[in-house]
């Protein structure tokens, strides 16, 4: 089957979450991916919200983050704040997945300001649970569509840190999580280099080329040694990934494809 | 004792100029009703306080009701931008508004403080934000048994809080189910607690340890239903996403913005009527 970049993004990041593992799910591409995962490789992945739904089983993609089917397929429903404090601060997530307007080398996420804070170029939503997902998530995956724009040299605002300015700091900042593991864009998957913890380029996307992704790139992005080409997506993947648009599509009204 | 009043009275006895207001409601059970009430009353100079403005402070901005917005998250959910919101910020239109930026778990736990009695909220966040940094609210404290630096925030206390539940009884006890937010938090923050409800019943069956608001907490008590609407009541109705899209090209531009609150909002005598006019409307366009 033939399929789009942004079904790869979606397919790539919907793999790297291990059956079992407890997610704290961002709306948008992280709930897609998350459920697509639910729905193929990880039928037992725990998808949190941070409304409130704890072990949340959609049939269709919410389109807000506190959609009421959330809370009727979920095994809990509890509220905001013990979500952030029990569930979150308490440390019983595993994986927490994150969009993002901006991102940097050292998986930094911006999603505060584009310009200067006091007189915005761009004023963007702000913070929502984003900063304390990636400080106490034991793992973070970022998913968002790679170009110059997102992927900057030097972000306006850090809203939620990565590894901060690279190497230990985010360890002396003392955050408990490990941070970002791994930024999966539709180009390509993107990891941690031992040591210097900046995203370098471990696995690139079927038929995409070098010179497209250091086009799409802010900063001058580096090529793991042993670099890998993603498996495109199976038919099942692709399969499961349409129904579920389709069901969402019908459900909210919208165009196929637009959830 | 809450007194079961209308919303106008309510309203009208409990939010003043200057307040300090909440309209709480995570996605779901958004108080829109009471949004609107506060534009038609044409109240002034109120500091905002809401995790996720949305479209109802989206149109309580637009409507020159802020002078300072508290929040965490300000996008209009699925479709993007809360451009009243956006043009206050970038462009002072209609004036300048404040604002001072949290994160959600620094405002969930700010509420659960604020409930508490407690002048502050702990907890572990923001190491390396920037956010502090724009946001001199946001201090540190050292734990006194481990030495652990821990964010410190102040309590959200409000003059006022307003939510909407689904069901009161006829004393003004209030149950509310399905995704709760931070609804109870801000409603024992506060000093006075409004609830819109969807009915009024002589029995609340409410199950063991389900949410209710025993009366004696809240203020008032105000059947409203349909007063969650664009946003949804568990078990009555649900989320009008359209209406969340249709806001976009509306709240764009200052004059589009400017006629639907004159027409909608100001033009109407209460949510009923808003209500009617808004059926009407939809129906002519189909």
């Amino acid at each position: 089957m033939s399929y789009s970049t942004a079904e790869m993004m979606t397919v790539a990041a919907a793999r790297r979450l291990r059956n079992g593992a407890v997610c704290f799910v961002g709306i948008g591409l992280p709930s897609k991916a998350a459920n697509l995962a639910r729905l193929t490789s990880s039928p037992d992945v725990v998808l949190i919200y941070e409304s409130g739904p704890i072990g949340a089983k959609p049939s269709v993609l919410p389109l807000s983050i506190g959609d009421g089917e959330l809370a009727e397929t979920a095994d809990t429903v509890v509220p905001t704040g013990e979500i952030f404090r029990y569930w979150l601060q308490g440390g019983r997530i595993d994986v927490g997945f994150l969009g993002a307007a901006q991102v940097d080398r050292f998986g930094n996420i911006n999603t505060t300001v584009v310009g200067d804070y006091h007189a915005p170029r761009t004023r963007l939503p702000g913070a929502g649970g984003a900063p304390e997902i990636a400080g106490s998530a034991k793992q973070v995956l970022i998913i968002l569509k790679q170009s110059p724009r997102a992927f900057v040299e030097k972000l306006d605002f850090i809203t939620s840190v990565g590894h901060g300015e690279g190497g230990d700091s985010r360890k002396r900042l003392g955050l408990p999580g490990a941070g970002p593991v791994g930024i999966i864009t539709d180009l390509c998957i993107m990891e941690p280099e031992a040591g210097s913890n900046e995203f370098v380029v471990t696995s690139m996307h079927p038929g995409v080329t070098r010179e497209q992704i250091v086009a799409a790139t802010g900063w001058a992005v580096r090529f793991a040694d042993d670099l890998q080409h993603t498996a495109a997506p199976s038919d099942t993947e692709l399969s499961a990934l349409r129904d579920l648009e389709a069901r969402t599509a019908q459900a909210h009204g919208q165009a196929p494809g637009e959830a | 004792m809450a007194a079961i009043l209308s919303l106008r009275d309510a309203v009208q006895q409990f939010v003043h100029d200057g307040d300090t207001v909440a309209l709480e409601g995570f996605t779901h059970l958004i108080p829109t009703a009471a949004g609107h009430e506060i534009i038609r009353q044409n109240k002034r100079d109120l500091t905002l306080v809401r995790m996720t403005p949305d479209l109802i402070y989206d149109q309580l901005i637009g409507a020159g009701c802020a002078r300072r917005l508290v929040f965490s998250w300000g996008g209009n959910p699925g479709v993007g931008s809360l451009h009243r919101l956006r043009d206050a910020v970038e462009k002072q239109w209609p004036h300048a508004i404040e604002i001072e930026e949290h994160s959600h778990a620094d405002l969930a736990n700010a509420y659960v403080a604020g409930a508490s009695g407690l002048p502050f909220a702990v907890l572990r966040a923001y190491a390396g934000s920037d956010l502090p940094k724009v946001n001199p609210l946001i201090k540190s404290v050292t734990c006194p048994f481990t030495g652990e630096v821990l964010a410190a925030v102040p309590s959200v206390r409000p003059d006022v809080t307003v939510i909407h539940a689904q069901k009161a009884d006829r004393k003004g006890n209030v149950l509310l189910w399905g995704i709760l937010g931070v609804q109870k938090e801000a409603a024992l923050a506060a000093k006075r607690c409004i609830v819109t409800v969807e009915e009024i019943v002589d029995d609340l069956n409410a199950p063991m340890n389900a949410c209710v608001l025993p009366t004696w907490a809240l203020s008032a008590v105000c059947l409203v239903p349909g007063g969650a609407h664009p946003s949804y009541a568990h078990g009555y109705y649900e989320r009008d996403n359209r209406f969340y899209q249709a806001w976009d090209p509306i709240a764009r531009s200052r004059e589009a913005f400017s006629a639907w609150v004159d027409t909608y909002i100001r033009g109407t005598a209460d949510f009923d009527a808003f209500k009617a006019k808004l059926a009407s409307t939809v129906e002519a366009a189909q």
